[in-house]
């Protein structure tokens, strides 16, 4: 059996891991093919009617169709604007913890191969960075950058990239102390090669388990931003955004506003950190029976 | 010993020479505040009084030498917005925040700890199984998130408890506290449950995965094999084994939920730092943005300070290490 059929049969074992994994794709799927399930293109400005603004779920608008989740203050169907905001909220986790994990992947495993000087000072930096709250971090940053889909995936890589750098150093650290790759050391191979090859293979089961969880947490952190109006322009509501808009109605019993967008990301987020909890626990030695 | 603890305090006072570099340079870079300051219908000469007052005319670096100097004095500077000085400012937020952190995270530890362990020690009954999914939740969903259905659920929906604000306060040495009056504890309990959530859960597992681990070491089985009783065990040797994880987390964490705080006092519009700092983002109120930051790093670096030296303090191959 390779590696990964046995990861598999062994993730298979945990139901509610497989439910998650199921849950995580369906999701992404739902995402991608959005605007061929969606009765409206909620970022089309003209083909909003204020007349159909904040009706509850099941109101039938002037588009002819029921708004099975009900309309957003904008008049937005919320039902395509979830599956919309959907789309930017993957999105901006991929982009996010794709970019972090990167670079700090790359600062880690250098800091951990070169040592001395190098070693020092990225390690500083990081751990530096690390006793910061990343919410602050992202906070400020978006705050001086502005908004905009660039500036917040900047913001949240630099919020985050140093747990990368953590776990990459640390697996790279207890890997370079081994013989192998000593023996490879050895060897003319190049520098590059006994990194690439060599090194990086084995450090990559702590940063699958990393990635898992900080893409999570750049979607939720994300929604946050925006839920405090800091995050993406009000022309491309993200959950969060959609969140935040009907929090002033909430208080006069339209739940729904509010509701739906939350619950659509919570799906999304806790799934996705179930996954994630059942990659470590199979990864994590001391657990193995 | 001496050595050691010079050589850390060395290291916080670059840290946060460095810090107060960084925040000053990037808080500064945003916009430009004499639009917030001044009404766009002012005259010229009225705009470049108002520039020469606040200092704005002044390059970047001795702008930034006057804000270290006044730093090094306790003076922080006078918020644009409130025209009083920021310290002051920060000052009177300050006790409306600490208390809702430490009321937080003090019940988030005392919760946390004794659920954890129960899971951890019993880590297939049922019980346990609807804790750690319970704190997977509470891991996984966004605090604002559980701050906006607290709200409906039981100040719009139920209407037992207040939505926002802090409600009657008593002064203690002139410092207002909500949880002696029962409208102010009314108040703090969303605020506190909302904030403590995310640290019952990290507090959750933290304690099941020493427990777990611990309870399969040699130091127990000894334990159990000389006749000891279960709870002696739990409450001897297992407690005293996980709680310098635990006491680490506890310090650190105290810092973070402070930034956290940031989220919870908007939407329970509690009078504290958080809310201050996000009203203070929205309107470019850079002197309370600056000095609100430096404070926080300074805490950071506080927390980290007295957790390195009573770790030195706890394990000597740490001492050694960092003289090499």
């Amino acid at each position: 059996m390779t590696p990964l059929a046995r990861f598999w049969s062994e993730f298979r074992e945990n139901r509610i891991a497989l439910v998650a994994l199921v849950v995580v794709v369906l999701v992404v799927l739902l995402a991608i093919f959005a605007p061929l399930i969606t009765p409206q293109d909620p970022y089309d400005m003209t083909g909003l009617s204020l007349m159909d603004a904040r009706r509850p779920p099941g109101f039938v608008g002037s588009g002819g169709y029921a708004h099975v989740l009900g309309t957003d203050p904008q008049g937005r169907d919320l039902l395509s604007a979830i599956l919309y905001g959907l789309r930017i909220s993957i999105q901006i986790g991929l982009a996010a913890g794709g970019v972090a994990l990167t670079i700090g992947a790359a600062l880690g495993i250098l800091a951990a191969y070169a040592g001395g000087r190098i070693e020092t000072l990225i390690m500083r930096i990081v751990d530096l960075q690390l006793s910061f709250p990343a919410i602050l971090l992202a906070l400020v940053l978006v705050a001086l950058l502005g908004q905009g889909k660039g500036q917040l995936i900047g913001a949240l890589v630099a919020a985050q990239y140093a747990y990368f750098a953590r776990t990459a150093y640390g697996a790279a650290k207890s890997e370079r102390r081994k013989d192998y790759i000593e023996a490879a050391r050895a060897t003319p191979l190049s520098t590059r090669r006994v990194i690439l090859r060599h090194l990086l293979p084995n450090c990559t089961p702590p940063l699958i388990v990393v990635a898992t969880v900080q893409i999570a947490n750049s979607i939720s952190l994300e929604a946050t931003l925006s839920f405090l109006g800091l995050g993406l322009p009000v022309t491309e509501p993200s959950l969060g955004m959609l969140i935040s808009n009907g929090f002033p109605y909430m208080m006069s019993g339209r739940y729904w506003i509010s509701v739906y967008p939350g619950i659509a990301l919570i799906i999304l987020i806790v799934a996705i950190n179930i996954v994630g909890d059942q990659i470590r626990d199979q990864f994590n030695p001391r657990l193995r029976k | 010993m001496l050595g050691f603890v010079i050589q850390r305090l060395l290291q916080a006072i670059m840290v946060m020479a460095v810090m107060s570099v960084i925040v000053f340079c990037g808080v500064y870079a945003i916009g430009n505040p004499i639009d917030i300051v001044i009404p766009p219908d002012a005259t010229q000469d009225l705009r470049e009084e108002a520039i020469r007052r606040l200092g704005l005319d002044q390059p970047l670096w001795k702008q930034y030498l006057t804000f270290a100097g006044n730093l090094m004095q306790g003076d922080f500077g006078r918020s644009f917005v409130y025209n009083i000085p920021v310290l002051e400012l920060i000052g009177g937020r300050l006790p409306a925040t600490l208390e809702l952190v430490l009321i937080s995270v003090l019940s988030a530890t005392v919760l946390g700890v004794s659920l954890g362990v129960y899971a951890g020690y019993r880590p297939d009954s049922w019980l346990s199984k609807t804790i750690m999914a319970v704190s997977v939740l509470g891991f996984s969903v966004p605090s604002f998130w559980v701050g906006l259905i607290l709200i409906l659920t039981f100040a719009v929906n139920l209407g037992w408890l207040p939505a926002g604000g802090r409600g009657d306060t008593v002064l203690v040495w002139g410092v207002p506290f909500s949880f002696l009056t029962l409208d102010g504890l009314s108040h703090i309990v969303l605020p506190a449950i909302n904030l403590a959530l995310f640290k019952l859960a990290m507090m959750i597992r933290l304690a099941r995965a020493g427990t777990r681990e611990i309870m399969l070491t040699d130091t127990i089985k000894f334990a159990r094999a000389a006749g000891i009783s279960e709870a002696v065990i739990l409450r001897r040797h297992l407690l005293k084994l996980i709680s310098i994880p635990i006491i680490t987390v506890f310090g650190l964490e105290l810092g973070s939920t402070l930034a956290f705080a940031v989220v919870t006092e908007t939407i329970f519009s509690w009078p504290g730092v958080g809310k201050l700092i996000i009203d203070s983002i929205g309107v470019l109120d850079r002197p309370v943005m600056v000095a609100y930051l430096i404070l926080v790093a300074f805490l950071f670096v506080l927390i980290n300070f007295t957790v390195d030296l009573v770790f030195a303090l706890i394990d000597p191959r740490i001492r050694a290490g960092a003289t090499e």
